[in-house]
């Protein structure tokens, strides 16, 4: 057994060292070595120079030929025949034969192609499919929302059907886990709210209403909007790429042949999880928003944590609180409709579902903004 | 056919854990023969295919694959073997996110100094020697059939012009036609081209139409090898009962009447 250097292979790359010589002999020319896959870039060039009609070639010292070798001779052949001559090839051995027929057998013939060209009216057509397509998506989005409540319903006439097992999975998977990165966020956000405020308020010696920008910031918009931000990413995903491969292994078919309702087994608990958890994690991110930025407050303005509190509780109406929790049964119905549709849309292969996931994402996460911003307007019209 | 051995396999020991899949296994292929690897579930045929073909590395033993050791060497060493060696996975392993001729052009782009064109051309011709229509080469490995997914599997396989090729399960899921024009098919590619081919199946059809040898795994070794009218006088139970099943006895039946 040999490990040390080997004289057929290149050391560096591994590749085979194959080499084919072509040179003029009496008549025509001869071809000897090795005509492969490996030493035919080397010697198309050679080739190409091969002309003047009927061209004779010896290849009775060829050592070995594979089917990129054939066809390169039968490209040759094609090319002098359509050139008025042609390519007699002498001296190959019956393999090779066998070989060169087989390929000559074989040889594709490409249609003709049309080169495509875009004109007006295909980019009218593309735009108007995409528009159309935008249109159906949503209509799809509501038809996953209305299975989504008629199976809610049909659940609480029929309670021995729900799954609860599966809602309390889900809670553990979409709440409590969440937890840590929602807290954390809830806690910086207080914190570079509480040094923002300072700075600017500071110069007015308006310190104090560094309490209220936090209570207000947090409470009504950013605890809940980020929160829901944040769940967007890791839920909506998660959704999609469980269901979608279920989808792509035939299994949600599976459960259709077992009788088995895809919408109350897979989207009803998910939804509810995160109708369920949502407020939950927006309260926590709340109150660590808050904490983060009491905690700024004391050290970089010196409002007590007594006074902080003693602010909060007197000037921050309950409103503010009111209007940050109604928003969060909208963005969980949201964020669980669009990752249960997009795991839905996943087709057979593995690209899909990744495609699908990230789209998913993203809507998602456009989808609570757009509706966060409806909302403001909404209560701002309301004069709440 | 050359009484050299192309791949030598000594004393393999495969394990998982505490299970033993092989022990002790010795199997030799020589250069242009159609080896076919019969065995029941769990005796290890595909665990053997992918420790011949570097998947995965046996617990002990010898590999030696053109007469080189391919256990014990560097790993340009092993790309330059593993260059002439094409694997066809069971469902075809193509890339999902490259069209059937980008697939079969991908061990081409490995190659230096090949220009695109010729690629692409040669992929075509790998394709239509797969046995696929030109058209297949711009659809996606999903929009394929199960068996056009094989042949597609097959000619990412033949790109380079192995010397040996591994089949897994060629005509696992075949309709009858679709598996006797894959038999078909391989019988050709082998004579025409020179290919060694290693040659898992259930199939007895198969064995019948195309192995040049039969090699049989059972109690964690090659118990037996042999051509396939041995194979019928082996007085060893599963081997009996493998090859005179009524299913073989079917199979025997076509291939004499075809014969």
């Amino acid at each position: 057994m040999t490990t040390s250097t080997d004289p057929d292979f290149d050391p560096r790359t591994g590749h085979a060292l194959e080499e084919a010589r072509l040179a003029r002999a009496d008549e025509g020319w001869t071809l000897e070595g090795m005509l492969t896959l490996r030493s035919l870039s080397a010697l198309l060039p050679d080739l190409e120079h091969i002309d003047g009609g009927k061209v004779q070639i010896d290849v009775s010292r060829l050592e070995k030929l594979d089917t990129a070798g054939a066809y390169a001779l039968l490209r040759l052949h094609e090319r002098l025949a359509r050139e008025g001559g042609g390519l007699q090839i002498e001296g190959l051995s019956r393999d090779h034969k066998a070989l060169y027929d087989r390929v000559t057998q074989s040889l594709p013939e490409p249609p003709e192609t049309v080169p495509e060209r875009r004109s007006l009216t295909d980019m009218l057509e593309a735009l108007g499919r995409g528009v159309a397509s935008a249109g159906v998506f949503l209509a799809e989005l509501h038809a996953m929302l209305g299975v989504f409540l008629a199976r809610l319903v049909r659940l609480v006439r029929h309670p021995s059907e729900f799954r609860m097992t599966a809602l309390v999975h889900h809670c553990d998977q979409v709440g409590w886990r969440a937890v840590p990165i929602v807290s954390l966020m809830g806690f910086l956000i207080g914190v570079v709210l509480a040094f923002q405020g300072a700075v600017q308020l500071r110069q007015f010696g308006a310190e104090i209403f560094v309490v209220d920008l936090i209570a207000i910031s947090i409470l009504r918009e950013l605890g809940i909007l980020l929160t829901a931000i944040i769940v967007a990413g890791r839920t909506a995903s998660s959704y999609t790429a469980a269901i979608g491969s279920m989808k792509m292994r035939e299994e949600i078919d599976a459960m259709r042949t077992l009788a088995i309702d895809p919408a109350t087994v897979l989207f009803v608990p998910r939804i509810l999880a995160l109708l369920i958890t949502l407020p939950i994690l927006g309260m926590i991110a709340n109150f660590m928003g808050l904490f983060g930025g009491a905690m700024m407050a004391w050290i970089e303005l010196g409002i007590s944590p007594g006074m902080f509190l003693t602010r909060l509780l007197d000037d921050t109406s309950l409103n503010h609180v009111i209007v940050g929790f109604v928003k969060a049964p909208v963005f969980a119905i949201i964020i669980g409709v669009i990752g249960c549709h997009a795991g839905m849309q996943v087709g057979g292969n593995a690209e899909s579902l990744g495609r699908q996931t990230s789209s998913a994402v993203v809507r998602a996460i456009f989808a609570v903004i757009v509706a966060d911003a409806l909302f403001s307007i909404f209560f701002s019209m309301m004069g709440i | 056919m050359a009484d050299d051995p192309i791949i030598r396999l000594r004393g393999i020991r495969n394990q998982f854990g505490a299970q033993v899949i092989h022990d002790n296994l010795d199997l030799d292929v020589m250069r242009g023969e159609v080896l076919g690897v019969v065995g029941g579930s769990g005796t290890g045929k595909s665990v053997l295919l992918r420790c011949i073909a570097g998947l995965r590395p046996p617990q002990a033993g010898a590999i030696e694959i053109f007469g080189r050791d391919a256990l014990n060497c560097t790993e340009t060493q092993r790309r330059a073997i593993d260059q002439r060696m094409g694997v066809m996975f069971q469902d075809g392993a193509l890339f999902s996110s490259l069209t059937v001729r980008e697939n079969v052009e991908v061990p081409m782009r490995t190659l230096p100094g090949l220009d695109g064109r010729l690629c692409r051309e040669l992929a075509d011709l790998k394709i239509a020697m797969s046995g696929l229509p030109y058209i297949a080469g711009d659809k996606y490995p999903s929009e394929l059939s199960g068996g056009m997914r094989k042949r597609a599997g097959l000619a990412r396989a033949l790109a380079l012009d192995p010397e040996i090729v591994f089949l897994d399960e060629p005509t696992a899921g075949l309709d009858p036609i679709g598996a006797s024009a894959f038999d078909e098919l391989i019988n050709t590619l082998s004579q025409t081209l020179g290919l060694t081919v290693f040659l898992v199946t259930h199939d007895l059809d198969t064995l019948h139409a195309t192995c040049d040898r039969i090699a049989v795994l059972a109690e964690k070794q090659v118990l037996y090898t042999g051509t396939m009218a041995e194979m019928l006088h082996i007085e060893h139970p599963w081997v009996h009962e493998y090859f005179h099943g009524p299913r073989a006895r079917a199979a025997v039946e076509a291939t004499e009447r075809t014969a």
